[in-house]
């Protein structure tokens, strides 16, 4: 039984299927990712498991509780954290305020009113964002415009607080979309570091083959909405269904 | 101090200042003197200065943080007169009651319509904002006469029953707005050669309510809360994939703001027991956007700043006539002080709304942060001065700037 487990979800545009009959089991404190070619379902499954999106049919279960018809916040408070295409900070604030703002909601919950206390009266909090900055060597940016970041920093700041709320599920949708050679392997390096030091859970859905095989445990093919194959990196390599459907013309 | 931090206390500390000593600072010219007409030193204008502020700060909690736009602030302020001037009717001339029950009616009203308004964003929750206090004057003006005594407005009378004070004084009079005996329209005058300064006791407690509401907003700004609300405004979908739930977050903002706006609805019938529909109108609900526009959004003191420029606009340049002008430009040849005279009448007198307007439009243009922008520009200036010579500054000054919500 895995921590997060999708039985039978569709989901269907119009005339479009976008998902058929979906099953993927992701196991706790393994890094799962899941492939396929354009237009095979992968971001539509996603926004499934985060609540932006009601599957048509099936379930959605994360750590023996159904994620289904609830809020993307109230799923978020059940341990699932989600990492964007495109990073989503808060670009108006600075990387500190960035990080603390997770802190706060992963104590205090979905709304405080704790309108007359001090922010710099909250050393647990302060504490653990700076730790958090540490372990993503940005502790020397902590009072810049998160929005005058680099990219690469600030897909480092957007996983900061991600991790900052210790979510047994991390999912990552490309995360790195879009990025040079370099800062993949610099994102690469994150995400395989944030592994060793900590129990959590990661979902990939990830377009770059790179990446997937370097951190990948259990890959997942998806092609027309519907799941190929499961399997460890080494046996999709060679796996003649996913050669046909998607790895074809890629380079492996 | 206080719980706050020694930038915020100096800032605290000087809004105390200047409020305190407004009557010596706003009547910097002699009685009698040409410039005398310049001097805001009156009570009637005092107390609209801080009437404003509170409102405009209030404002600022909502928009300046949260970034929603509301263009129908002056619904509250007018549902606060309103109540304030029924517990001058039914209960005492006292203010004390009328102020809280200001506060706890208009921020019953704001919750209502925030909740309904706070389901959109953007321009569309501007145009629901405007809508309902829209729906408000019209009621206020028309349907609701018996409560809020329509085109002429709420008024006290010497029938009202008054169950914890008189109904009318010996003399057959309606009594006065008091803080426990102490009336607001008592007034201490002090003459200094040719200067004449008022201390007027319903300017003091206005001024001093207005630093309580300041002091609060200050707390509001540094809290998770205020921190909270910046992030409504920078991303709502990361706040809501980060377990956050902005609704609350934006609502509570609404009614706080909507609570301000009361208070200073409180105030305002302290100081003068009369309100009216217009108070509701949208150019109303309008000025307090100005204001806060003008004087730095999202900033602490901009909105104040901004609320005293627009009010002394308002009093002094609409005060200025042909005549004076005519006055001013005497000492030119009669061609040449005419065609001065016809080029500066426009914005002034009536015309200040021109001016003003021209005013806001070089803010928002040259300086979108308003007043205190300015006044950050202007201060960065002379430090760049001094880095000249030490050369140590730069990233100390450069971590200033960027700190946000100064």
């Amino acid at each position: 039984m895995g921590i997060l487990e999708v039985k039978n979800v569709s989901k269907r545009f119009g005339g479009l299927q976008a998902l058929g009959d979906v099953n993927l089991s992701v196991a706790e404190n393994t890094v799962h990712a899941i492939i396929g070619p354009n237009g095979a379902g992968k971001s539509t499954l996603l926004n499934c498991l985060i609540g932006k999106l009601i599957p048509d049919t099936g379930s959605v279960m994360f750590d023996g509780n159904s994620v289904l018809g609830r809020k993307p916040y109230e799923i978020n408070q059940m341990g699932i954290s989600r990492v964007f295409q495109t990073p989503e900070i808060f670009a108006d604030l600075t990387v500190f305020e960035n990080v603390m703002i997770p802190c706060f909601a992963t104590r205090d919950g979905a709304f405080r009113m704790h309108a007359l206390e001090s922010v710099a009266n909250e050393p647990d909090i302060v504490e653990q964002a700076e730790t958090m900055l540490a372990d993503v060597n940005m502790l020397d940016k902590r009072n810049v415009h998160a929005g005058s970041l680099s990219r690469g920093d600030k897909r480092r700041l957007e996983m900061a607080m991600c991790l900052s709320q210790q979510p047994k599920l991390l999912l990552l949708d490309e995360p790195t979309a879009g990025m040079a050679r370099a800062d993949t392997n610099n994102t690469i390096d994150l995400l395989k570091e944030i592994k060793d030091k900590r129990d959590i859970t990661m979902c990939i859905i990830e377009h770059d083959m790179h990446v997937v095989f370097s951190l990948a445990e259990r890959i997942t093919v998806l092609a027309q909405g519907t799941p190929l194959v499961e399997e460890t990196p080494e046996n999709i390599k060679g796996h003649p269904k996913v050669r046909e459907a998607y790895l074809g013309e890629a380079q492996v | 101090m206080l719980g706050l931090n020694r930038k915020d206390a100096m800032l605290l500390m000087v809004v105390v200042l200047l409020t305190l000593f407004a009557p010596f600072l706003l009547n910097p010219f002699p009685e009698g003197s040409s410039l005398a007409q310049f001097n805001a030193g009156y009570p009637d204008l005092m107390q609209r200065f801080v009437i404003f502020g509170i409102f405009a700060i209030g404002f600022n909690i909502l928009f300046g943080l949260t970034g929603y736009l509301s263009f129908g602030h002056a619904a509250f302020l007018g549902a606060g007169s309103y109540a304030g001037v029924w517990m001058m009717k039914l209960l005492t001339m006292n203010v004390i009651p009328a102020i809280i029950v200001s506060v706890v009616v208009a921020g019953l009203f704001s919750l209502l319509i925030g909740f309904i308004s706070l389901r959109r964003s953007g321009i569309y929750f501007s145009i629901l904002t405007l809508a309902f206090a829209q729906m408000s004057f019209a009621l206020a003006y028309s349907v609701l006469t018996p409560i809020t005594g329509g085109e002429t407005g709420l008024q006290l009378s010497l029938n009202d029953p008054r169950i914890l004070g008189v109904s009318s004084t010996g003399d057959g009079s309606i009594p006065v707005t008091n803080l426990f005996g102490l009336e607001m329209r008592d007034s201490f005058e002090w003459e200094v050669g040719a200067w004449l300064f008022t201390f007027n006791a319903g300017y003091y407690v206005c001024a001093a309510v207005m630093l309580v509401a300041f002091y609060v907003a200050i707390r509001i700004f540094r809290s998770p809360f205020g921190m909270m609300l910046r992030a409504v405004k920078s991303n709502q979908q990361r706040m809501n994939y980060t377990g956050l739930n902005p609704k609350p977050y934006t609502l509570a903002a609404f009614v706080i703001s909507g609570m301000y706006a009361g208070l200073a609805g409180g105030l305002m019938v302290s100081m003068d027991p009369l309100a009216g529909a217009e108070r509701m109108f949208w150019t109303a609900s309008g000025e307090v956007v100005l204001m806060t526009i003008l004087g730095g959004a999202g900033t602490l003191i901009g909105p104040v700043l901004g609320a005293g420029l627009i009010k002394y606009m308002e009093n002094i340049v609409s005060k200025i006539n042909s005549t004076i002008l005519h006055e001013w430009f005497a000492f030119m040849p009669d061609g040449i002080e005419d065609l001065l005279v016809t080029l500066v009448y426009p914005f002034i007198g009536k015309g200040w709304h021109l001016t003003l307007g021209i005013m806001f439009m070089l803010v928002v243009i040259f300086l979108p942060g308003g007043l205190v922008e300015g006044g950050q520009r202007i201060g960065r200036l002379f430090r760049r001065r001094d880095r000249k010579g030490t050369g140590v500054e730069a990233p100390a000054a450069e971590q200033r700037r960027k700190t946000p919500a100064e």
